[in-house]
């Protein structure tokens, strides 16, 4: 079968349809459906990697017309790492979100669940394409549907919050497009190993140049890089936790691979780093969005919230990486997309757990929750201190690499930024953990020893062990990082 | 002052589209009502669908049909130069994309009914005064 790059897309866009027809139906046959349609993706997505690190890239031509005239899907080794991670944390969090969606939103499970696998259908073909405009289409598939989710969520807020999304989401693709319209303009072609081809005699043009600056400021404003993050803190908290678990991992994940795509294939190293002056300034910005993410998520009195500002802070992490110029900053960059991904991941499905039992997770909510929800707090704490950054937990090693990279291209601020946001970051998740280790007040009888244990109220099963397998994945893939980076990284940086 | 006005003249269906997308900007930016913010987006996406459209013009150029490619007496024979037609390319694409603006603009009046109905308002000021008393 040579079909699977299709496969790994089409799949779950068909099983979104039947999951919408089977809902009127019988709704809870939309369930099944979604989870078979993403195995059958994950499957297709690990056959692709293993045949990219065996044999190369991949290019599948949609229904045979040859680039640059029809849609190619190229996939390198960077595309298959990061269709992997979508595909997997996608299944997964369909597996931990059966109970959350039956809880939340279970009038409408149906067009949950259809919505869900259109979201991913998004992200898989804004990550498995090799065309700009295609790229385009796909990307206001995956905005359209996570507006859609966030309305789903918070009846008083979520409407707000996604329409508020819309307008910042609406200008941000609209950039991309006028981007992509200038470089049409100028290469004739929308295909991106032709734009490629095409662009090295033209590094002079001005028109070439609006149009690396809108793709980019477009893409920033969708990964919400810091000034332009406003949209996601109440997007993602107040959208449904289930929702939430993929779309903070995934989301702004998918973007800097689109950003780093862009970067490294379409406009090439030689373009952005010599003939054009502004990966200093880039540097920079990233570096005041590590900060702001960091003091942000400090200031916040919610969990989900704060964690959002993690994201932002994050992002700012990837964007200097990728943009301080040398192999390791990018390496780190694109280690921390996986890294990232599965942190964040681990963050969001444990505050679903928490959620399932406490319906809100303001801080204060959040006493005394080390006796009750024990395995759900475990899961947290090694999430956290990956988050952190300690080794042998992967967030160390991502990090690393960037503080390396940062001290070759001598961009001490940005290698100062990521020790303080670190150090901000421990602080932050010690005063939950301290939080957590209060036990609830007791009546006043003034017998304290007499108070019956806290009794363990954990979360459903299911959730559980996705939490739990997770966050010990976080310790693996920090274990196997360089195995990862060898195999798959440095290959793909060298090839370019 | 006169190269200004030359410049503008050849390229004003740039000036246009700029001058259209600044207005919608404006109205998303400036604008206290959600619907007229949303009439603002429209215009915004429009202004790009217009400027696609219009890179795809020739001078002297028309629709790009070939007469009698699908038989006729010299059909197979006749010399085609690609300056005789306008690109369809670029209009093309714009038909997806407003698709895609549409959608948007679906989902967004959804948004806007939903908060209607719970807050009987739609004045973004408003808004903020009842979510700052919740």
């Amino acid at each position: 079968m040579d079909n699977y790059p299709a496969l790994i897309v089409v799949t779950p866009l068909l099983a979104a349809l039947l999951a919408g027809l089977a809902a009127w139906i019988e709704e809870r046959l939309s369930y099944p459906i979604a989870l078979i349609g993403l195995a059958i993706s994950m499957f297709s997505a690990f056959k692709v990697l293993m045949q990219v690190i065996s044999s190369g890239t991949i290019h599948y031509r949609m229904a045979g017309w040859a680039p640059p005239m029809g849609i190619e899907y190229s996939i390198d080794l960077l595309n298959a790492m990061v269709l992997m991670i979508v595909v997997s944390i996608a299944f997964f969090n369909l597996i931990a979100s059966y109970k959350s969606v039956d809880q939340e939103i279970n009038d409408r499970a149906g067009s949950f669940y259809t919505i869900y696998l259109l979201f991913v259908t998004g992200l898989l073909g804004v990550t498995a394409t090799g065309d700009l405009f295609n790229l385009y289409v796909l990307i206001e598939i995956t905005s359209l549907t996570s507006y859609a989710m966030v309305a789903l969520g918070d009846k008083d807020r979520g409407p707000l919050a996604s329409l508020n999304y819309v307008f910042i989401g609406v200008i941000g693709a609209s950039f991309y497009l006028l981007g992509v319209g200038y470089l049409y303009m100028q290469t004739g072609s929308l295909n991106m190993a032709d734009v490629a081809n095409i662009l090295p005699g033209l590094h002079g043009s001005s028109t070439i140049l609006t149009a690396f600056i809108l793709c980019m400021i477009g893409i920033w404003i969708k990964m919400a890089l810091f000034p332009m993050h406003v949209w996601l803190p109440n997007a993602y908290s107040y959208s449904p936790v289930a929702f939430a678990r993929i779309v903070a991992p995934l989301m702004t994940k998918v973007m800097v691979y689109v950003m780093i795509r862009l970067m490294i294939t379409v406009f090439g190293y030689d373009y952005i780093f010599e003939t054009l002056n502004i990966a200093d300034a880039v540097v920079w910005l990233a570096t005041l969005a590590v900060l702001a993410g960091a003091v942000m998520a400090l200031a916040q009195k919610n969990l989900k919230k704060m964690l959002t500002y993690i994201i932002v802070c994050e992002i700012g992490y990837m964007v200097g990486g990728a943009w301080i110029g040398n192999q390791l900053g990018m390496t780190g960059a694109i280690l921390h997309i996986l890294n990232d991904a599965l942190m964040t991941f681990a963050l969001f499905l444990a505050v679903g757990n928490m959620v399932y039992k406490l319906k809100t997770v303001d801080l204060i909510d959040l006493k005394g929750l080390f006796g009750k929800m024990p395995w759900t707090m475990a899961g947290f704490v090694l999430t956290a201190f990956s988050i952190i950054g300690v080794p042998p937990t992967c967030g160390f090693f991502s990090k690393w690499y960037l503080i390396l990279g940062a001290f070759e291209a001598g961009a001490y601020h940005f290698a100062a930024a990521l020790v303080i946001s670190s150090l901000i970051c421990a602080v932050l998740f010690f005063k939950v953990f301290e939080i957590c280790f209060f036990e609830p007040m007791s009546d006043g009888h003034g017998h304290a020893d007499l108070t019956p244990p806290v009794k363990i109220e954990e979360a459903p099963l299911s959730m559980l062990i996705v939490s739990g397998l997770v966050s010990l994945s976080l310790i693996v893939a920090g274990l196997y990082s360089g195995t990862i980076v060898n195999t798959v990284i440095l290959p793909f940086l060298k090839l370019q | 002052m006169e190269d200004l006005l030359a410049l503008i003249v050849a390229k004003y269906n740039y000036w246009l589209y700029v001058i259209l997308m600044m207005i919608g900007l404006y109205a998303m930016i400036a604008k206290n009502n959600l619907i007229k913010k949303l009439v603002g987006m429209n215009i915004f996406q429009t202004a790009i669908i217009l400027f696609y459209i219009s890179i795809g013009y020739k001078q002297d150029a028309t629709i790009p049909i070939i007469q009698n490619a699908h038989g006729g007496q010299d059909a197979h024979n006749a010399v085609i130069h690609a300056a005789d037609y306008i690109n369809p390319l670029p209009h093309v694409l714009m038909l997806t994309a407003i698709v895609v603006s549409v959608a948007t603009f679906g989902v967004a009046m959804a948004l806007a009914v939903r908060i209607y109905q719970r807050y009987q308002t739609l004045e973004e000021d408003e808004l903020r005064m009842r979510l700052s008393e919740e």
